[in-house]
């Protein structure tokens, strides 16, 4: 890439943005059933996996958003 | 079987991910000025960028799909796949054949045995990769549409359609640097979003110890029941998977198909080109954590009457691809079941984006360039390869198309792997390590090679010969033939191309240089210690290879 190019954002900071939005819809989900009450039927709901999983991709996202918001690559 | 529902929240889900791949096509058409930045992703990658991609442009949806159910059908001797069938190969790649590969600053696998070899050769290759690509890209696409169709209840056309105009849209936007991009966004939506689906398995049935206490004997064994070939699903015996499977099929697959070699070729120096496969082989080794696990999971609850589970059928046949969107279903409580959806449809696309990508630079250099257009500028080779994109699509459609109207074209998957890189592969071996082998040698071995599959195949399949004849085997399933086969067509080819070297003319020694071992300088990148060096995250990854194996025997 030339010097007059804009430069990239690394893919990691990407795989972050799409971990945080979507860990971050899926936590939104839990909590908002949990609070509401709403019976899920799956199986082993009662361990409520959006909540722990949704937060983990959260946490994964975040790392990887603010560890690269600054980085480029060329 | 019902379909699987999906509510508003997963609608979001799936559509944020058709928005974002799109936006990031254009957002990556910025930095995509130069042909070499269309095919090869400008050769900036690091080895992390480009193993994960390498890994991801094999892990389809497809894979998942298939794989799950045939460890339900096969047990633990799927993970022979992902261990034996992959790792030693991937490792041979980075060790002996990368350095001959990248140093010679080839932009496809034909384009070394133009090279290597004469420009006939390279030209069969390319046809014959061109089609190969352009059938499993239209098998693979048929297969989501079906999987959509079935579990999701979505229209057969309007998704395989909108996957084909979305996959066609990014890459003809910035070609290989948005393939690679999407198959990391999807090795990632993969790991998060069925690996939940293995955690809970393990939660409702006790420990991984439990489940492999449950499921038959014969199907929680790796090698100790592969002396008979009666005593294991597969029906096969370890000759068959380690020459069908871990020499051939493995090293043909992962040392010369251009789709996964190409995503080393985008990487940013030699020592990144060796890393990318070593790198890749350890995920490789943990894909079976979601599948073997998976798979064994739904055969755990499916043999408990009180589970409440059981595979589909279609017409009294079950339907073993459907294990794991049923373990969704079961475990997945909305929102997480748009993430699994979107995980499969990540997994489909970025397979299809890998096929089109490799299909649009064999074409461009090694059928239009080669044979068509000599002269082609650099900026025209551009505007072909955006043009081949699109082309590629639309052949994979229709492929797809016709992949619908006969029901059992999955089974020639395998088979068509077995036609192409088998014989590829002996070809790619002798060129590499044997000077003397000749431009006619490798020519006529690599049709011999082909040929004898392709007929082997049509003889088997409309009994003008006994299977048995193949496998040497009286009992033996289409996987285990497949194994056998691949292994006869790398023999013929191998057999062939030394024979016609013997008394045909060489190619003179100064232009073998840097293409063939004994006749390259060693190679000397950039000092970095012991522990960094390829050759050591290899030993580590044959480490873990051997325990895997062990503790599973």
């Amino acid at each position: 890439m030339t010097g007059d190019v804009k430069k990239m954002k690394p893919i990691w900071f990407f795989v972050g943005l799409v971990l945080l939005v979507m860990g971050g819809v899926i936590l939104a989900a839990g909590l908002v059933d949990l609070i509401a009450r709403v019976e899920s039927r799956t199986v082993l709901a009662k361990l409520h996996p959006r909540i722990w999983w949704g937060g983990l991709m959260v946490l994964a996202g975040a790392i990887f958003v603010l560890t690269n918001k600054n980085a480029t690559v060329e | 079987m019902q379909a699987i529902g999906l509510q508003f929240v997963d609608w979001v889900i799936i559509l944020f991910y058709f928005a974002f791949i799109i936006g990031m096509g254009f957002y990556l058409k910025r930095y995509t000025k130069s042909e070499e930045d269309f095919f090869l992703a400008g050769r900036r990658n690091t080895a992390w960028v480009a193993g994960i991609a390498f890994l991801s442009a094999n892990l389809g949806a497809l894979e998942l799909l298939g794989m799950t159910g045939n460890t339900y059908k096969y047990g633990m001797y799927v993970a022979h796949f992902y261990w034996i069938g992959a790792i030693p190969a991937m490792l041979f790649l980075g060790i002996f054949m990368m350095p001959f590969y990248y140093s010679s600053r080839i932009k496809s696998v034909p384009g070394y045995l133009k090279l290597r070899f004469d420009e006939k050769t390279r030209v069969l290759n390319g046809f014959a990769f061109a089609i190969m690509t352009l059938l499993v890209s239209g098998i693979n696409l048929y297969a989501m549409a079906l999987v959509l169709h079935t579990f999701v209840g979505w229209n057969w056309d309007v998704s395989m359609w909108a996957s084909a105009v979305t996959v066609a849209a990014y890459v003809t936007l910035s070609g290989l640097m948005s393939a690679i991009f999407t198959e990391i966004i999807q090795f990632f939506l993969i790991w998060f979003g069925l690996f939940l689906v293995s955690i809970l398995g393990i939660v409702e049935i006790g420990s991984l110890g439990e489940i492999m206490r449950r499921v038959p004997e014969a199907f929680s064994k790796l090698w100790s029941n592969s002396g008979d070939p009666t005593q294991n699903g597969m029906m096969i015996t370890w000759a068959g998977i380690v020459m069908g499977l871990g020499f051939v099929l493995s090293f043909g697959y992962w040392t010369t198909d251009f789709l996964v070699v190409q995503r080393a070729f985008s990487a940013k120096n030699l020592r990144a080109a060796r890393m990318t496969p070593i790198i890749a082989s350890f995920f490789k080794m943990a894909v079976p954590f979601i599948v073997i696990v998976c798979g064994l999971i739904a055969l755990v609850l499916a043999q408990d009457p009180n589970s409440g589970f059981a595979l589909m059928s279609d017409g009294g046949k079950v339907n073993y691809d459907s294990a794991l969107p049923l373990l969704i279903a079961r475990y997945f409580p909305r929102a997480l079941v748009g993430l699994g959806i979107t995980a499969l449809l990540a997994g489909f696309m970025a397979g299809q984006a890998g096929n089109i990508s490799a299909f649009n630079t064999v074409w461009t250099y090694d059928i239009y360039q080669s044979v068509f257009n000599k002269k082609a500028s650099p900026k025209h080779l551009l505007w072909m390869g955006r043009a081949a994109t699109i082309v590629g699509i639309v052949i994979s459609v229709a492929t797809a198309y016709w992949a619908k109207s006969m029901p059992t074209i999955m089974d020639y998957m395998q088979a068509i792997f077995s036609w192409v890189n088998a014989p590829l592969f002996a070809t790619m071996l002798l060129g590499m390590f044997v000077k003397w082998i000749t431009p006619a040698g490798a020519f006529w071995g690599l049709i011999a090679g082909m040929g004898s599959s392709f007929t082997m195949y049509l003889a088997v399949k409309f009994e003008w010969i006994s299977m048995s004849a193949v496998t040497f085997s009286n009992v033996a399933s289409d996987m285990a033939a497949n194994f056998w086969r691949a292994w006869w067509a790398w023999l013929i080819c191998f057999v062939v191309t030394i024979g016609v070297s013997l008394f045909t003319k060489k190619k003179p020694e100064a232009e073998l240089v840097g293409l063939v071992k004994g006749l390259t300088p060693a190679t000397v990148g950039e000092p970095v210690p012991w522990y960094k060096k390829p050759a050591f995250f290899a030993v580590l990854s044959l480490i873990v290879f051997a325990l895997l194996n062990i503790y599973f025997w």
